[in-house]
């Protein structure tokens, strides 16, 4: 990686691939599953002519579908990706599946239990898990996760799931990066105020209430559905019917996506019609609302390419990465510069100069730097 | 710039559910800085070699107390090899004698803890393994 | 103490001044004690210990009557045999009648262990206990892919009624109990069982004996299971019903604490999960609208026996008072057999050393002895081996002579309890029956003991605390000898038995010889009708049988009953 495939692409626009890497990415055309495996673990560790290797195989990404899992610790999200995973095989169709779990803060470490819960797709053709650590914040979880992703997508897999626990910025940001997100929950999480306060209402194209066999499972439902329609500015909409008059029929925002019209009686606009996230109740561990969950999955992705939100949602998605990617090879500049100038050994003695001073000459030779 | 983390599978072939000794150094291994994948009980060489190939891990990690170590240890080895993964560190921990130690060894196996092993002494063998054998190997 | 008993009330007067006389006492204790704490701190104390038990419970340098001023001797300790049964279960303990000394035993194929047992009760042995081989313990057969490596090596490997015929060939079952250490596919080998007494000519009302049958425990630490949670118990009260009017002499369920307790708890925890899962085998029995003083009786507990002797000790004694009290002031069992808790018990396999193994004897002999101490019904001792391999005769022997020993010349069943009013001794029983209480409610607020597996309480617990341990051990702040500390440099090799690896082959063999020759069609329409009596909710038991009796195999009734439960998914706990 010191090697500065920045410097090079910055010229010819693309960096010429080393022969062990060229030979990964023969591999990977032909479809070995361990090339597309070393391929992430490149990709994770950022290593040598990683961004080279992306860019080679970059014309196969963009034909998978992309569906992010995310919610508190706890909801059964990984035995939920498991079953639908399992259902989108049974209908022929092959996933790759991206599952994050935190690394410690202190040790680095991490330990990844996903697998457990999807284990009878351990030895599945045409399922590929894999799981990864957050890393901490070196390079962003949520780009490097994209372009594991993006090897999936190229690889050929028709869906890849990516399943985050839904705290903190970095993991929301790697389920919301897909097509479509789901918002997993359980009776037992609290109430549907703290999934809003952790952010979650606002990223979710549909809820599941997962676990919906325990008690509480039906109030869950009601509260998010209450907490949507305050958003969308109609408190009334989802509230229980009084004297025997259910409201929710007269305001209607009941929106047929096959139909691709809105019902909302208020709007005379025949616009873009809005999506108006369903919540699903599902015990994924017995395989019960897995049907409707993918097939309002299957809905939802109809909604994006019909109204063309889909093209829309991912060249957005691509731009904000092609940022990163510049954010990412300006910060590795920076490192190269800080670290000739501040030597081998670390600059102990005084030196010249407020910091601000100093932080604006290493920034000019940012760039300039062809890399070691 | 990232450091190159050491993955290693923590895995339990066959039928025995002691998984105390799997738990406490898969732990300890995440500890010494290690990214663990745990795969949980009962699992099949075939599962064990499929997951070591879509992880790419760097070892393999078996604990085995029922007795089962001839069958099983030799399996995993023969499916990572025909995987490609013939790179692959091979260790593992349990209820096993000192001449299947041996045995074991010279199929190409690594070393094989006992019962009352420091944690610390497989989390170091693994590291020093890693630094031998494939920390440039993406450089 | 305040034991002042009704039929001698003192003259108010004298009562007043025995009153005067024991608080001036208690009171001058105090200051005393007081002045020993002052001495105490300003001495040097040891550092090569934190002065806590294995568990990490602190212990004080001191007990006195302080500690047990509380205590209400008839209301808390009372006599063995009567509740809260503190002190024994029975009223003459081992003056009458000596714990049992059951060893564990089982390898290979049936017709290998078929030998064994008959050279064990050619010596005078009167019960036999079953360990049976992985394969058999999760309810695969002999022959599934799964069990591959694994037939006959850690017990002996039973798939079907054919098996368990050749197991008990020669061996009359209305007069050998058998010990069964079986769980997730309990029902099967206990119907295995009983159809072969059944073919002796032995009717079921006259087999004795008993099977493991605590499938929460495999859940939080075991690990053989089968099926999920709800119809696993579901299974085991159609045992308890079933049984109590067709075999009422077996005993259905021996509630174990022992693999909590290996698999890495606390004294306490092992305690207070394994007690929790008995209430709940209570709570199902009497939802099925059985009558708990039918059904209680027949539970049996099974602790481990552990390093720390006065902490083991304190655990038999304040489990029994626990399982009682809850037994009758919540459950409102009414006969004094449902509220008296009745225990095996077997030293812990987990702290035998690998290293300078003969250790493992000393070690044997101090639980062994806790355990009688704790009032044990039968014991288990581990021979100094059983960390490396299955147990050569030799090591078996040795382990059999520790019980002897202790039970012939220590002197030690002379007396009854003889701890008890040690101020520690019963202060401890207090403290964990305390903590117990306190882990009960923790229990509840997460929804009781299914639902606290579903989300893995039980098992992070249990590695948390397996965890702390191994730790210790590395930071030397727990000195385990010869393996990190008083080490050896060159070790002697002992003996170790070797398995062969025939075993495999051989039960291959019986299996396809079955397949063969059994009558294809009544076994089919057998599982078809067991699949359907699951469906339908009905008991079990029946159906089970018929299909048993037409050689249908362990894995073939497990698949007939997975149809309809599914199978248990592990949940992920660190």
């Amino acid at each position: 990686m010191r090697r500065g495939s920045f410097a090079i692409m910055n010229e010819s626009g693309a960096g010429a691939l080393s022969p062990q890497l060229q030979r990964l990415a023969d591999g990977f055309r032909s479809g070995d599953p361990l090339a597309l495996a070393r391929c992430i673990t490149r990709v994770e560790n950022q290593a040598a002519g990683f961004e080279d290797l992306l860019h080679a195989l970059h014309d196969g990404v963009g034909r998978a579908r992309r569906t992010g899992l995310t919610g508190p610790p706890g909801a059964g999200k990984s035995t939920l990706t498991a079953v639908v995973a399992r259902q989108l095989r049974d209908r022929g169709e092959t996933v790759g599946i991206v599952a994050v779990d935190p690394s410690s803060p202190f040790t680095g470490g991490a330990l990844l239990g996903d697998r457990v819960r999807m284990d009878d797709l351990a030895t599945e053709p045409g399922i590929f898990i894999r799981s990864m650590a957050s890393r901490g914040s070196h390079g962003g979880l949520a780009t490097t996760t994209r372009e594991a992703a993006d090897l999936m997508d190229a690889f050929g897999f028709d869906h890849v799931l990516l399943e985050t626990v839904g705290v903190g910025q970095s993991e929301l940001e790697v389920a919301t990066n897909a097509d479509s997100t789901v918002v997993v929950l359980v009776p037992e999480s609290g109430d549907g105020i703290q999934a809003m306060k952790a952010g979650l209402m606002e990223v979710a194209d549909l809820f599941v209430v997962n676990k919906a066999d325990r008690p509480g499972a039906d109030r869950l439902k009601k509260e998010i559905e209450v907490v949507q329609a305050i958003r969308a500015g109609s408190p009334m909409a989802a509230a229980p019917a009084h004297h025997g008059v259910d409201l929710s029929a007269l305001s209607g925002h009941d929106l047929d996506p096959a139909r691709g019209h809105v019902a909302d009686s208020a709007d005379s606009l025949p616009s873009i019609p809005d999506w108006e996230a369903p919540v699903l109740k599902c015990v994924a561990s017995a395989g019960e609302g897995i049907s409707e969950l993918v097939d309002r999955l299957d809905a939802h992705f109809s909604w994006l390419e019909e109204t063309g939100m889909l093209g829309a949602q991912r060249q957005l998605a691509a731009l904000e990465h092609t940022r990163r990617v510049l954010e990412r090879a300006v910060q590795r500049q920076a490192a190269t510069v800080w670290k000739d100038w501040i030597g081998d050994g670390g600059r102990t003695g005084a030196f010249e100069g407020s910091p601000y001073e100093i932080a604006r000459r290493l920034a000019g030779l940012v760039g300039r730097r062809p890399g070691k | 710039m990232v450091e190159r983390k050491i993955r290693v599978l923590v895995a339990k072939p066959g039928l025995d559910g002691h998984d105390r000794g799997a738990k406490v150094i898969a732990a300890s291994l995440r500890d010494a800085g290690m990214e663990v994948i745990y795969t949980g009980l009962h699992q099949t060489p075939e599962k064990i070699a499929a997951t070591a190939l879509q992880e790419d891990v760097d070892v393999v990690a078996l604990s085995i107390l029922s007795g089962a170590h001839m069958t099983l240890f030799p399996r995993v080895l023969d499916l990572l090899r025909e995987n490609g993964m013939d790179d692959v560190l091979i260790t593992g921990g349990g209820i096993i004698p000192q001449e299947d130690v041996e045995t074991l060894q010279a199929l190409g196996i690594g070393r094989l803890f006992g019962p009352g092993t420091a944690t610390g002494d497989a989390a170091k063998y693994i590291r020093e393994w890693f630094v031998e054998n494939r920390a440039d190997a993406e450089a | 103490m305040s034991h002042v008993i009704d039929t001698d009330v003192p003259e108010s007067a004298d009562l007043q001044q025995e009153v005067e006389r024991r608080r001036t006492e208690l009171a001058e204790l105090e200051a005393k004690l007081a002045e020993w704490e002052a001495t105490s701190a300003a001495t040097r104390q040891r550092d090569d210990t934190d002065f806590t038990t294995v568990s990490g419970q602190p212990i004080r340098a001191l007990y006195t009557p302080l500690d047990t001023r509380d205590d209400d001797y008839l209301g808390d300790v009372g006599l063995p045999g009567d509740y809260p049964f503190t002190r024994g279960p029975y009223a003459t303990m081992y003056r009458t009648r000596l714990w049992t000394k059951r060893m564990f035993s089982g390898f290979a194929t049936a017709e290998e262990t078929n030998e064994r047992y008959k050279f064990l009760l050619a010596r005078g042995t009167t019960g036999l206990s079953v360990a049976f081989d992985f394969p058999t313990l999760m309810g695969y057969d002999s022959d599934d892919p799964l069990s591959e490596g694994e037939v006959g090596k850690c017990g002996v490997a039973i798939a079907s009624l054919a098996d368990m015929e050749t197991l008990f060939d020669g061996i009359p079952l209305d007069q050998v109990s058998v010990s069964m250490t079986i769980n997730g596919p309990a029902i099967m080998l206990y119907c295995f069982l009983l159809a072969a007494a059944e073919k002796q000519g032995v009717p079921f009302e006259k087999v004795t004996g008993t099977i493991q049958n605590d499938i929460l425990k495999e859940y939080q630490a075991q690990h053989a299971w089968i099926y999920p949670p709800k119809p696993a118990l579901k299974i085991i009260t159609d045992i308890f019903e079933w049984s109590s009017e067709k075999a009422p002499k077996f005993n259905t369920i021996s509630i174990s604490g022992y693999h909590i307790r290996e698999a890495g708890a606390t004294a306490v925890e092992e305690l207070a999960f394994t007690l929790k899962n008995g209430f709940t085998y209570v709570e199902e029995g009497i939802a099925r609208g059985l009558d708990v003083d039918e059904f209680a009786p027949r539970l049996s507990f099974f602790w481990d026996v552990h390093n720390d002797f006065f902490e083991e000790i304190a655990k038999f004694r304040a489990g029994r008072r626990i399982w009682a009290r809850h037994m009758r002031e919540i459950y409102g069992a009414k006969r004094a057999e449902s509220w008296r808790l009745r225990t095996h018990a077997q030293t812990a396999g987990v702290t035998l050393t690998a290293q300078q193994p003969h250790n493992n004897i000393v070690r044997v002999a101090y639980q062994g002895l806790a355990a009688v101490l704790g009032g044990t019904q039968s014991l288990h001792t581990n021979a100094m081996d059983e960390t490396l391999a299955l147990p050569t005769e030799h090591a078996v022997r040795i382990a059999l002579r520790t019980q002897q020993i202790l039970a012939f010349e220590t002197g030690i069943p002379n007396t009854i309890d003889p701890l008890a009013g040690s101020y520690f001794v019963e202060s401890m029983t207090d403290e964990l029956e305390r903590q117990a209480e306190e882990i009960f409610t923790e229990i509840d607020d997460l929804g009781g003991v299914v639902a606290g597996i579903e989300s893995g309480y039980f098992q992070a617990k249990i590695a948390r605390s397996a965890r702390r341990f191994q730790d210790e051990v590395e930071a030397k702040s727990r000195l385990i000898v010869g393996v990190n500390s008083f080490e050896e440099e060159d070790e002697p090799d002992i003996e170790i038995l070797k398995i062969d690896e025939s075993a495999g082959a051989a039960q291959h063999a019986r299996l396809a010889e079955l397949r063969r020759t059994r009558d294809g069609e009544a076994v089919e329409r057998s599982l078809a009708a067991l699949t359907e009596a699951a469906r339908a909710d009905r008991n079990l038991m029946p159906p089970m049988l018929d299909a048993v009796r037409c050689y249908a195999t362990l894995g073939e009734i497990r698949d007939a009953l997975e149809i309809v439960y599914g199978r248990f998914q592990e949940p992920v706990a660190f």
